[in-house]
Parts: C-alpha cells; sequence; structure tokens
C-alpha cells in the first residue's frame, strides 16, 4: 500500500504543503507539524512546494503490465458521422504530427472504424496522417459504442501504439473510458495540452480541474496505450497537403452478433442552429440580458457573427433556453474562438465551461463583474442596448 | 422486482471555490462537502422508478468514512440501502482504479437491473467512471441521458444528448446510463425520510471485497497519476471598448476566422 509520511524532524510548519494542496487534505497538528487526512489522493503537489523536504511518498513496488518497448506511434480516432469526419480529428492530427516530428515518433496512425470509412483515407492523409488503418462495420454499428469498442480493442492490441488521441466529443467521452478499461491502461479527459517529456519519453496529458481552477498534469507511466480524450477547438489543423503520401489498410472482424443498445431515432438540432461545442463564436445570454423578450436579439447578433447562441444556467431552469445550450459545469464545456457574454456574471460554474475559449468578450452594466477578470475586451453598459447597437453596427 | 444501484460521490461544494486574490490559492476554508450534483438527478430518477413500477434502490460511494452522512442524506430521500466503500487501500484511485473498486462493491451488494451515475463528478470532470464502470461490469451503458422513455424488465428506452441534437435508443438489461440535469428536478427530503435515515446505519466495505493484495484498488491500480498541479495563470488584463472599437473588433476577429477557413 502506498504511504506519504512526514518527517517531523524536517517538518517546521511552514504550512505551504497546506496551500499546496488541491484537495485540502493536510493540517498542522497540535505540535504544529503538517498531517495528511484521510482524502488525501497522493497527487504530490505537498512533496514539490515543501521547502524542507519533509515529505515522502512511498509507493508500491510498480508491477509492470506490459513491455513497453513494443508500443510504438501515435494513433488518431478518426470519428465520424454522417460521412463526414468530426473537426477534432483534423485538429488532433495537426497535434500528432507536431509531437511525432519533434521526437521522432515514427508514425502518426488515423484509425477509422465503420462502414465506408475507408473513403476518408485521402483527406487523413492530407491533413497529417502517415497511415490509415480502417476497420470496417456494418452500417447499422456505426456510432454504436459497443460496435465500436468490440471493434478497436483487439486491433490496438495487435498493433500497438504507444498513444492514442481521441476527441472528447459526447461519443468520444462514451466511448474512450470503454475502449481504455477493455485494454486496462489509463486514460486522461478533456485534456487542453499535450506534450513528451524530453527524458522519459511519456506523454504528459494536461486537463482542467475543479471547474478549471486548477491545471492538473497526468502521465501514465507503466500501461500502454496513453490515452486521452482532447478538448475540441484547443490544437490548430495542419494545412491541407494533396501530396502527402500514406499507407491504407484494412483490418477485417467478424462482426458483433447482436448489440444490446440500438439506435430507434436521432433528432437534429433545427436546421441552421450551430451546435455549441463544434462552434467558433458563441453569443451567450445571462441574466442581465432581461429576459425572454431579449432573446431573439442574442440569436440575430449570433446570426450576424455566424455563430451560435449559448445560455447561462438561470436562463435554463426559467425555461427560456433549451438544456442543450447551458455552457458550464452542469451543461456543456465549449473552446470557441469568439465568446461573448452578455450580461453573463461570470460565476465559477459558468466559466468552468468557457474559460479555454480564445478570445472572450464581456458587456456588463457592473464594471466589478468577475467575468471583466478573465475577459481580453469588455464594454460597462446595458446588455439588451448594447448587442441591439452591435446588430445595427454590423449589418 | 427492479433492482437499481445509484453512484454517488461526495465532491467540495464548489460554489464556495474562490481563488484568493493575493496568493492565487483555492481558498479552503468552509468549503463544505456536498452530494455530486449530477448524482442528485440519477438519486431522483430511482426514486421516481421505485415510484412509479416499484424498485429496490442502493447508493454506493467509494470515499473516506466522512461520506457516510452524505449517504443517510440519500436514505433520506427514498433510497433503500446505502454502501460506502471506504479502506486507505481504495484511496489515490484515478478512474479506471475507482471504476474496479465501484465493480467489486457492486459484485458484493448483488444482482442488478440498472445502475445509474452521474454525467461527471463536479471535482475532476472526468465523466469516466460511468463508462469505464460499464465495461468492467461487462453491461452496455448510455452516457449523458436525458430522459427514460420506457422501462421494463427487459429493456430500457432513453434519450440521449448528442452533439448536434439527441438519439433515441433501446437497451438491454442489465445495462448502466449516467444522467444529466434535464432529466428531472431532485426533491426535498420529507420529515419522516430525514427521521428514517437518522437511525439508518451505512453499510460499510472495505478492501476485503477485493482478493488480498489485490493490484488494481487505489492508487498501485491506477495507470494515471498527476504529476503536477498549478493555477492558471490568468494573464488577461480586460481592455474596455467603446461600442464602435467593439464592433470594429467583432468584425475583425470574425473575419480573421473567416480567412483562416
Ligand atoms: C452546482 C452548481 C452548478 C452550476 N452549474 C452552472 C452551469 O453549468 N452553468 C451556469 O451558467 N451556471 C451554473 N450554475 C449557476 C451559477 O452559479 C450562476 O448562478 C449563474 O451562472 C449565473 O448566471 P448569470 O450570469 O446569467 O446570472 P447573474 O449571476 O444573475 O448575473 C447577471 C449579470 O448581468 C449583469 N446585468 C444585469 N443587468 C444588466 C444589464 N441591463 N446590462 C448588462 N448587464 C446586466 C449583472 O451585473 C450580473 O453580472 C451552477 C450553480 C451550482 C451551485
Ligand atoms: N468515488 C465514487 N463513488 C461513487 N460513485 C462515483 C465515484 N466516482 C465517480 N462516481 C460516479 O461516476 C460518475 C462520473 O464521475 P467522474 O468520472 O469522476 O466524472 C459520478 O457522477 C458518479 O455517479
Amino acid at each position: 500500500m502506498t504511504e506519504i509520511r512526514i518527517d517531523r524532524n524536517l517538518c517546521n510548519g511552514c504550512g505551504q504543503c497546506i496551500e499546496a494542496c488541491p484537495f485540502g487534505a493536510i493540517r498542522l497538528d497540535s505540535e504544529d507539524r503538517a498531517e495528511i487526512l484521510d482524502n488525501c489522493t497522493f497527487c504530490c503537489s505537498c512533496v514539490d512546494a515543501c521547502p524542507q523536504n519533509a515529505i515522502e511518498i512511498e509507493a508500491d513496488p510498480v508491477v509492470k503490465t506490459v513491455n513497453l518497448e513494443d508500443y510504438s506511434g501515435i494513433w488518431v480516432f478518426a470519428e465520424h458521422k454522417d460521412g463526414q469526419l468530426r473537426q477534432v480529428v483534423y485538429e488532433l492530427l495537426g497535434e500528432a504530427r507536431k509531437l511525432a516530428e519533434d521526437h521522432h515518433i515514427p508514425r502518426v496512425t488515423a484509425f477509422l472504424v465503420g462502414s465506408d470509412a475507408k473513403t476518408f483515407a485521402p483527406l487523413l492523409i492530407g491533413y497529417g496522417a502517415d497511415r490509415v488503418l480502417s476497420v470496417p462495420l456494418i452500417a447499422e454499428h456505426d456510432g454504436n459504442e459497443e460496435a465500436v469498442c468490440a471493434a478497436a480493442a483487439p486491433i490496438i492490441s495487435k498493433y500497438h501504439p504507444e498513444i492514442i488521441l481521441i476527441g472528447a466529443t459526447a461519443f468520444g467521452r462514451s466511448c474512450a473510458p470503454r475502449l481504455a478499461s477493455r485494454l486496462k491502461t489509463g486514460l486522461t479527459a478533456d485534456c487542453t495540452a499535450l506534450a513528451i517529456d524530453k527524458e522519459s519519453g511519456l506523454l504528459r496529458q494536461t486537463r482542467p480541474a475543479f471547474g478549471g481552477n486548477l491545471m492538473a498534469t497526468i502521465i501514465c507511466p507503466n500501461h500502454r496505450p496513453q490515452m486521452a480524450t482532447v478538448r475540441p477547438h484547443v490544437f490548430k489543423p495542419a494545412a491541407f497537403d494533396g501530396k502527402r503520401q500514406g499507407e491504407v489498410l484494412t483490418e477485417e472482424i467478424s462482426p458483433l452478433q447482436h448489440l444490446a443498445v440500438r439506435l430507434l431515432k436521432t433528432i437534429k438540432n433545427p436546421e441552421g442552429a450551430i451546435n455549441i461545442s463544434d462552434a467558433e463564436i458563441i453569443v451567450t445570454a445571462g441574466k442581465g440580458m432581461g429576459g425572454a423578450k431579449n432573446i431573439p436579439l442574442v440569436e440575430e447578433l449570433a446570426a450576424l457573427l455566424g455563430g451560435a447562441v449559448g445560455s447561462t444556467r438561470p436562463l435554463v431552469d426559467a425555461g427560456i433556453m433549451p438544456y442543450n445550450k447551458q455552457i458550464g459545469q452542469t451543461g456543456k464545456t465549449v473552446g470557441p474562438k469568439i465568446y461573448l457574454a452578455c450580461g453573463v456574471s461570470g460565476a465559477i460554474q459558468h466559466l468552468a465551461g468557457m474559460s479555454s475559449a480564445e478570445t472572450i468578450i464581456a458587456i456588463n452594466n457592473d464594471p466589478d463583474a468577475p467575468i471583466f477578470s478573465i475577459a481580453h475586451y469588455g464594454i460597462v453598459a446595458d446588455a439588451p442596448d448594447t448587442v441591439r447597437e452591435l446588430i445595427a453596427l454590423l449589418k | 422486482m427492479m433492482k437499481i444501484i445509484v453512484c454517488t460521490k461526495q465532491v467540495p461544494a464548489t460554489n464556495e471555490v474562490k481563488m484568493d486574490p493575493v496568493t492565487n490559492t483555492i481558498i479552503r476554508e468552509g468549503v463544505e462537502a456536498i452530494c455530486n450534483p449530477f448524482d442528485t438527478y440519477a438519486v431522483e430518477e430511482a426514486l421516481r422508478i421505485k415510484e412509479k413500477q416499484g424498485a429496490h434502490i442502493t447508493a454506493i460511494s467509494m470515499g473516506i468514512p466522512t461520506v457516510a452522512p452524505m449517504l443517510k442524506e440519500v436514505v433520506a430521500l427514498g433510497v433503500d440501502e446505502a454502501v460506502l466503500l471506504t479502506d486507505r487501500k481504495f484511496a489515490g484511485a484515478d478512474t479506471l482504479a475507482t471504476a474496479y473498486t465501484l465493480a467489486k462493491g457492486i459484485g458484493k451488494i448483488g444482482d442488478f437491473d440498472l445502475v445509474i451515475c452521474g454525467k461527471q463528478a463536479t471535482d475532476g470532470d472526468t465523466a469516466q467512471v460511468g463508462p469505464s464502470l460499464a465495461e468492467t461490469l461487462s453491461i452496455p451503458h448510455l452516457t449523458d441521458v436525458g430522459e427514460i422513455k420506457e422501462l421494463n424488465s427487459k429493456t430500457i428506452v432513453c434519450r440521449r444528448m448528442t452533439d448536434d441534437g439527441y438519439d433515441e435508443l433501446e437497451m438491454d438489461l442489465p445495462c448502466l446510463i449516467t444522467v444529466t440535469k434535464e432529466i428531472n428536478t431532485p426533491r426535498l427530503p420529507s420529515i419522516l425520510g430525514i427521521k428514517k435515515a437518522q437511525k439508518y446505519k451505512v453499510h460499510k466495505f472495505n478492501a476485503n471485497i477485493c482478493e488480498e493484495n489485490d493490484i488494481h484498488i487505489g492508487l498501485s491500480g491506477s495507470p494515471t497519476q498527476v504529476v503536477k498541479t498549478f493555477i492558471p495563470t490568468s494573464a488577461v488584463e480586460c481592455q474596455f471598448l467603446k461600442i464602435k472599437a467593439l464592433a470594429d473588433k467583432l468584425r475583425e476577429l470574425s473575419n480573421i476566422e473567416e480567412e483562416g477557413n
């Protein structure tokens, strides 16, 4: 069993570990020495923070389950829907290329599972794949977690990639944990930065926790593949190069006989409504927009900018906006290029869903509203009026 | 009768997590621990099934001993039994080890038809434990369920949120779903419920539910390791603009984006 220990002779009660602990799991005991509480998760933040080197972690000997040398290459899971690759696939290929080139990783493979998948091969190669590996499914099995995992797992075990990147889409976030559990390896959710450690060669996966208040860098040292889901819009796709060459391979699997989950019907958002998880521009209405009567203003501005409409929670709770537009901790996480917050206070739970937006612009009549502390641009003014004027100016 | 397991996790009440502007650290004082908001929808959905067609509900949680009062709270709402998986050996678990431990606990509880999890826990925000638990239990799963349309002894029909709308799917039991806030509005406990819960003793399971020296639990069963945590530096200094300049900025930014495509 892993133990964490404080050397009472070295500890001088300075309390820096208490501040460093993201879990509130350290306090000073009656003799002013640090004491680790039960809710410690062994994250080791305190070990680095202690100026006295008084904190020691004693971990169990590592049980190596796989031979790490057998694993090589980066795979990108090429999710597709309705005959199109998801945007995040291009972003992942761009990032995978960079990692591969910087660290002499032999090859980037785009991994395609589904019917007609091979037709995407030229696109995937043009955007950075050295190899396209496709596993055909029958059409009814497309986009079904059970079928996709059943097809993917044996192929991954056969080729043993070192790293697998999966887009943190609704499907990716459902499929990836199932797949990682089947492969008995680690998975880091919703990463916003990736790097490869020069010395160890390990993938350093950075992700927000505690609603974005804290960033955590995570590694998967002894299991393979190292798997991560990655937030859309974080990385940039590489430019398309039609002259790139790549290999195209197909692996056959025997299809599942019976699916435990069956799709009955699909209900698409109304035509023209841009899905906020994919949107590059989002205009969000908060309580300061003044209620249902002004929502058409926000919709008009969003349409002018070619963006989607988002909402804070109070509007959803009041039935003014649908839940699928709620952004934040209990709603969706978005990462657009432009986030325009109209009458949004910037509560921490809201920030949790949008703080990774590239440019944040806030309209609020309160100059002390917390949203201004993360906004790049702001205007202290009435939100409905400002939106109205912006529409007039942009038309 | 249908047997339902609800997974509940205790998390810090993040609405009270504030950043200290001077030291740039999270202010911890007075941060209460609450039931993960998404799990309250999971509990409520189980209660609604119980009311409609009869069910036996067991809430399960892995955590430190002080999680027991949270489980009593769900008993006060009408949950039949509550199980706390607690042992120092479980500490440091990542999502794989958490799912494994929960699966062991569920195995000890016995047969079940439906497992309900929250969409995600608000401390780690991973949304991985649900699907991972389903895989460990070898049952199918659906995430982001916003409505149960039908439920009988063999199948469940659910509506789940996708990136661009909704899907309606049918799934064989036993199975696992993770639920979003869209699914219901959680109730408050009744006086009678609170009285019942006061007398209720939460079942506690320790690492004996696993084999001796089981390497799949706690830190040793966790492939992922946190190597660094840091407070994101928000170096942004908000630039205040007049309306004209704001319109120009918007035009410029959205145009840049168009050219970039
Ligand atoms: C567990 C939990 C989970 C939550 N999850 C979410 C979530 O996912 N998403 C979410 O959004 N919230 C969530 N919340 C709620 C969150 O704490 C805030 O209450 C919410 O985000 C506030 O929404 P708001 O900014 O629209 O409203 P308010 O906080 O009321 O802010 C309105 C703002 O508008 C400004 N204003 C008022 N009138 C005008 C005007 N005429 N012109 C310009 N500005 C004006 C005000 O100055 C104020 O800053 C959650 C809360 C909890 C406890
Ligand atoms: N320690 C735990 N005990 C019980 N349930 C948990 C635990 N951790 C996660 N869960 C369940 O899994 C869901 C997703 O959690 P997470 O993957 O941590 O975001 C939660 O909403 C809970 O239903």
